[in-house]
This record gives C-alpha cells, sequence and structure tokens, in this order.
C-alpha cells in the first residue's frame, strides 16, 4: 500500500475519522484488517496445519477486501516463535492466530507488549485480555473412530502413532480405547511414541512395527499421511488425520477425524471487524462442526456405519459422553464410577491410560 | 574428461575479501530470478529478506539473539576443527548444559540472589564439558571415531531432556504440558537494550570469540592445536601431545556448547521446553566453517546466518515468500558463499593430457 499526501485523500482521512466516531467502540473504520496465522508445521502436511490452512483460506473468501491474511508456516515452538509472533505484530497485524501449544509462553509475552494487537492461542491453557484461546473437542471424534476400530479389527488389535504424551493426545487414546472396547470388549491398544508431530519417515516406521506386533487398524495422532500409505500397502485399515486422507490410502481410508477451524475463525474475524472481538475459552466438537468425520469408505459395512453414526448422533445431542464410567485405568482399578462422567478440567490435565492401552 | 582439484600455488588476497561481496551479488541475481519465478517483485522480497531486518532496533536485536548461540558454539567447534578433532555433537553438549543450569534455576526457584545466574553458568558449562569429555575419554582411550559418539550421545541428550520435563520437572501448575516452571527472576538473564530480547549472553558470546582468538593467535597452546591439526608428525617431534589436544579442545567446545544452552534456557526460553533449539548445534558446524574458523570470522558468519533466517522469516511475514522459497535462497546464500571461498584457494582443471595418455593405451 502507498500513500499519496493530497487534499482528496485528506478530506477522505477526515470523513473517515468521522465514520469512526459514530461506528461502536472498537470498530475499525479503515483499510482491510489484518490477520496472521502462525503454523508449526508445513501447509502441505495435509494435516494439522494444513487444516488450520483450510481455515485461513475460508475468512479470505468470505471476507475478501475486507482483510488482508498472511500466514507463516514451518515456526519452530520456542524461542523462534516468539520472534516471528513479534514480527506479525510489528508489521501491523490486528488478529495473530498462534495454532501450536509451544506458541503459549511466546504469544502472551508477545501480547503484553502490544495491547492493541489481538491474539487467538490453539490448544493452550494461558489467556489474558487480548489473548483468546481456542480448542477442539477431538476426543469425540476419536471416540466415533473407535468404534468403527473395534468393529472391523479382526486381530483386536489396533495401532495407535502418536506425537507427545500431553494430555490433548492422551485423551484421544482415551477415548479412542474406550469406544473401541465398548463394541469389542478384549481390544487392545498399542502406542508408539514419536516425539514429534511431522516426521514421515518416522510415522511410516512406527506403523510398520505396529503392525508387525499384531495390529490391522491404525490410528494418528501425527500429522502426514504416512501411516495411511503404510497400511494400505500392507492392508490394513487406518483412519486420516486432520483432514479427509483418502486419496492416500483409498482401500485403508475408512475415514477421518477432519478438522474444521473454518466456523470458528469466520467468527473471530467477523467479530474484529466489527469490534465486538472479546478474549474468550472456547472447547468446540462435533456440535459446533469444529470436529467432523470425512465420508466413510464405501467398503465400509452397513451395520459399523450405522453404528458409527449413533455414537457420532449421541455426542452431537449431548446424550453420549465419551468418558462416562464405569472406567478402569491400565492397572485395572477403577477410576470412575458407574455413569459419572469425567469433567472438562480434568480431561485438560489428563494423564493417565484407560484399560487396554498398551504404552 | 577429468577434473581436478588441486590448491592454488598461490592464493590471491585481494580475491580472499572480495569472495564473500562476489557470493552476495550472486545470491542477490539468483534470488532475483527465484522471485521473478514466483511472480513476486524481486526488489521489494530482496529488500524485505536481507535489509528491512537491519533498519530496525528490534531487528538487530533480534540478529544478535539468533547469532549469540552460533557464536558460542561455532568459535569452540572450530578450535577443535583447526586441531581435527570433530566434535559434532555440540547440540547434545548444549542440551546438557541447558538441563544442568535449569537444574540450579529449579532448585532454587523463587529465590533471589545475583548468585544464581553466574551458578547456572558453571553449571551448564560442566555439564556441556561433562558430556564433551566421554567422545574425547571414548577418542583418546580406546581410538573410538569422535564424529560418530557425539553425533549419537545428541539424541541420548535429547532423550535425557524429554524425561525430565515430561516426568519429575514437569510444572506442577501446567496441566501436564511438557515443561518446567517459567525461571524466576534471577534466573533469567538481564536485557541489555530495553524493550528487545537481546541478552547479556550476546555480550558474552562477543567476549568468547575474541578471547579464543587471542588463545589461537598469542599462545603457544594455540600454537600447538594448530599444528596438531596441520602436521601431526611434526606436533610429536616437538612434543605435543595429540591426545592432549583432543581432550583441551573437545572440553572446550563442550563447555560453550553448554554456555550456549544457560543461555538460551535463561533467555529467550525462560523454562526448559522438549525442544530447546532449532539446532544451532548443527547450524554452527556451517557457521564454523563460512567463518574459515576463525573466531571473529564466525562472529561475521554467524551474523549472515541469523539474517538469512531472521530475512527469511520477514520475507514471509511481509513478502508472502513461501517457507520453501526462503530455504531456497538459504541454500543459495550458503553455497555460493561456501564455493566462492573454495574456488580462491583451489583450482579445478581439465586434465586433457592425461586423457589422451588413457586412449593411447
Amino acid at each position: 500500500m502507498t500513500f499519496h499526501i493530497s487534499r482528496r485523500t485528506l478530506l477522505a482521512g477526515s470523513t473517515a475519522t468521522a465514520a469512526t466516531l459514530a461506528l461502536p467502540r472498537g470498530a475499525r473504520a479503515e483499510g482491510p484488517l489484518k490477520v496472521a496465522y502462525v503454523y508449526v508445521g508445513p501447509i502441505g502436511d495435509h494435516g494439522y496445519s494444513y487444516s488450520h490452512d483450510q481455515g485461513r483460506k475460508a475468512v479470505e473468501v468470505k471476507f475478501a477486501d475486507r482483510v488482508k491474511v498472511t500466514y507463516v508456516e514451518n515456526v519452530a515452538e520456542g524461542p523462534d516463535s516468539e520472534r516471528v509472533i513479534r514480527q506479525l505484530a510489528t508489521a501491523g497485524n490486528d488478529l495473530v492466530f498462534a495454532t501450536s501449544f509451544g506458541f503459549m509462553n511466546p504469544t502472551i509475552r508477545v501480547a503484553k507488549q502490544f495491547p492493541k494487537v489481538k491474539f487467538e492461542h490453539a490448544t493452550g491453557y494461558q489467556k489474558a485480555s487480548n489473548v483468546a484461546i481456542y480448542n477442539a473437542r477431538f476426543y469425540e471424534g476419536r471416540a466415533v473412530i473407535g468404534t468403527i476400530a473395534g468393529l472391523m479389527s479382526k486381530t483386536g488389535v489396533a495401532g495407535y502413532v502418536a506425537s507427545f504424551p500431553i494430555p490433548e493426545v492422551v485423551m484421544g487414546i482415551n477415548a479412542f480405547t474406550l469406544a473401541a472396547r465398548k463394541v469389542r470388549p478384549d481390544m487392545k491398544v498399542k502406542v508408539i511414541w514419536l516425539n514429534t508431530w511431522y516426521d514421515p519417515g518416522k510415522e511410516a516406521d512406527a506403523a510398520k512395527a505396529l503392525m508387525d506386533g499384531g495390529a490391522d487398524v491404525l490410528v494418528q495422532h501425527v500429522d502426514s499421511p504416512a501411516t495411511m500409505q503404510v497400511a494400505e500397502s500392507r492392508g490394513a485399515y487406518a483412519f486420516g488425520q486432520a483432514s479427509d486422507m483418502a486419496r492416500f490410502a483409498p482401500k485403508a481410508h475408512l475415514t477421518a477425524l477432519v478438522n474444521d477451524w473454518a466456523p470458528y475463525y469466520l467468527e473471530r474475524v467477523k467479530q474484529a471487524l466489527d469490534g465486538s472481538w472479546q478474549s474468550g475459552d472456547v472447547w468446540w466438537g462435533l456440535k459446533e462442526g469444529m470436529v467432523k468425520l470425512a465420508p466413510y469408505n464405501p467398503a465400509l459395512p452397513e451395520n459399523v456405519r450405522a453404528a458409527a453414526d449413533k455414537v457420532k448422533a449421541d455426542i452431537t445431542s449431548g446424550a453420549l459422553h465419551p468418558f462416562t464410567g464405569p472406567i478402569k485405568d491400565q492397572k485395572g482399578s477403577l477410576r470412575l464410577a458407574d455413569g459419572q462422567r469425567i469433567g472438562d478440567a480434568d480431561l485438560l490435565k489428563m494423564d493417565w491410560f484407560v484399560e487396554g492401552v498398551q504404552s | 574428461m577429468l577434473l581436478r582439484i588441486e590448491p592454488r600455488p598461490e592464493v590471491s588476497r585481494p580475491f580472499t575479501c572480495a569472495t564473500p561481496a562476489i557470493a552476495m551479488l550472486l545470491t542477490v541475481a539468483s534470488g532475483w530470478l527465484l522471485f521473478l519465478a514466483l511472480g513476486l517483485a524481486p526488489g521489494e522480497t530482496l529488500y524485505q529478506f536481507l535489509v528491512s531486518p537491519l533498519l530496525t532496533l528490534n531487528g538487530l536485536a533480534e540478529l544478535g539473539v539468533k547469532a549469540a548461540p552460533l557464536v558460542l558454539i561455532g568459535v569452540g567447534l572450530a578450535i577443535g576443527f583447526r586441531a581435527n578433532v570433530w566434535n559434532i555433537g555440540a547440540e547434545g553438549q548444549l542440551t546438557i548444559g541447558a538441563i544442568a543450569a535449569g537444574w540450579v534455576a529449579l532448585a532454587f526457584w523463587g529465590q533471589e540472589g545475583l548468585w544464581i545466574l553466574p551458578a547456572m553458568c558453571v553449571a551448564g558449562m560442566l555439564g556441556g564439558l561433562a558430556y564433551a569429555a566421554i567422545p574425547a575419554f571414548l577418542k583418546t582411550r580406546f581410538d573410538v571415531n569422535e564424529i560418530l559418539t557425539s553425533l549419537m550421545l545428541t539424541y541420548v541428550a535429547n532423550l535425557v531432556l524429554s524425561v525430565l520435563v515430561f516426568g519429575p520437572w514437569k510444572d506442577p501448575d501446567g496441566f501436564n504440558f511438557p515443561q518446567t516452571k517459567l525461571f524466576s527472576e534471577s534466573a533469567i538473564l538481564p536485557i541489555l537494550v530495553e524493550g528487545t530480547r537481546l541478552h547479556l549472553g550476546a555480550l558474552v558470546a562477543l567476549g568468547v570469540a575474541v578471547a579464543a582468538w587471542l588463545l589461537l593467535s598469542r599462545t603457544v597452546v594455540g600454537f600447538q592445536i594448530e599444528v596438531v591439526g596441520q602436521a601431526p608428525a611434526a606436533a610429536r617431534f616437538a612434543g605435543f601431545s595429540g591426545k592432549r589436544t583432543v581432550w583441551l579442545t573437545m572440553l572446550l567446545g563442550g563447555a560453550l556448547a553448554g554456555l550456549a544452552g544457560t543461555f538460551e534456557a535463561a533467555g529467550p526460553i525462560g523454562q526448559l521446553i522438549p525442544k530447546l533449539t532449532p539446532g544451532y548445534g548443527f547450524t554452527a558446524i556451517i557457521v564454523a566453517f563460512l567463518g574459515r574458523l576463525h573466531p571473529l570470522g564466525i562472529v561475521v558468519a554467524a551474523l549472515v546466518m541469523a539474517l538469512s533466517y531472521i530475512g527469511g522469516e520477514n520475507a514471509q511475514v511481509t513478502a508472502s515468500l513461501p517457507q520453501a522459497a526462503t530455504g531456497v535462497f538459504q541454500g543459495m546464500l550458503l553455497f555460493y558463499l561456501l564455493a566462492s571461498d573454495f574456488l580462491v584457494r583451489y583450482r579445478v582443471r581439465l586434465l586433457a593430457a592425461e586423457r589422451k595418455l588413457v586412449t593411447a593405451s
């Protein structure tokens, strides 16, 4: 954008100022709203960063000229992320989405120095007056794929390619296992930890090792389609992560746990545009459409579809909570009595595994 | 066609000085074409990449933040490389150094005292030093290749860090996320320029580079390192011990890497997290060679490297340059710098005569 100072623009400027006065407090009067996204992985990961980038594109399509959107991909969690976030704030962005857990402390630090910039941090727990937090109830979708896995497995062993043992991932493994054991009580879930979100080579090795250990259904909480490809080539089933991965594994791909960030991003950008943006704390799931399931594989039998649809519908309506007792832990001792539900606060710091998880 | 690479009998001094400028020009020219091909405004993109980070106080400060660990590690490694000691595991020594420093910070968490930071530095250096002692011992005692041992110990160090931050050192109020408590005020490096992240560690790194330069150019120890590296036989005749040199350079490199780890944890990070650096220990190897293994050259090389990272982010933020293209541009910069540096000292000759000989026989 170039600035030409002339009588005309000066006049236009003063009308803009007048318009500002008429608008509600905090509303923006001139120029597009500058929105920025920070991704931990490459947008081509077909997983987590890709799904956020799909949300970004939806914002660009919907608001067109009213927004100017930038993104920075492959930003390492830690000190580099603080510099990137600060650079985005310095470059005049009004709304910054930091989309990975490791950006939390950096975001909070930068937000203190830029009180007028609005920040949004995904999957963390620290808020501020200009830092909102948002996350998706991935575990709800994992209960649906757990049901499918339990019904489709012949060996009774599922293989789980996992990233880091943080609550997010732990509760996903537990929701999957509980749902699978509901339809197949002897189901076992073997977990391999990779200590990375994105490393196709390691992901493929883990998938192979899990299959060698007897797993015939693979699940992943890492971001590349490598696990899908291993399942396809070796005749197992698998579930896509974060986006529909059917094209990588047409036979193996039963469905995918799709993250749809677009509804949230559209709403927050709209609020920033009309001046009603406020810090908040959002944890949306199947009901709000932040978590979705990709179309089922055509080969999926009718009874399995029906069972999966039922779990999905019951979670959406609130009739079913994936963490309803009785729940036993790995040692077999009762952690949750019959009929009780685990509350959000306890879910968000979950650090124990349910019975059937081999980790 | 036969090619032979041979050292130039005489290295042209003006050319030695001019190569960085030539490499820079070539990079800019190639970058221009690259950005043009991507449909971006080449002038603007190059400006955002190479110039604009240097125009703000914060940009310069960030340059210092990014270059500081590279200087510390690069100087330590270069001293070893000069003596033909190939420590590739600075990343692991950095990690263990940060763990040792973090242990001090956590043990005295909430306490105040000017002694806490120095204690962390000592602990960090000892940690890195002790970790470098393992490959040094294996090398001197059993003649095990230090490239392999030091590299593989890096992975071990990362796992040790993971065990700690996922386990006993996990912040009890941190919702079971893998990170320690934020260090208290006394365990955080003072900021040199208010409003930026430039910390005391950058100044220390500069001091270390100058000290290393004096060590190499003005002391007998420095001379020994040089001789052991360039002429091992002559070194033996002179009574210089190869083993002692291995120990000395490994421990020095380890201690400096440990100090870099301490500064990262006590500086921009302010706690221990599972991934402390974006691979400074490995990048520093490139920096060491880019700086021609000269401590002051390494300072310049580290700043160039830092600029290429920060400029790359800047170009992504302001000129919407794709991340892969920033990687290509960085690669071109390094390629031209190292290639021109090489061609100043070596020449490539076509061996037409020998080819004839081969055909005749």
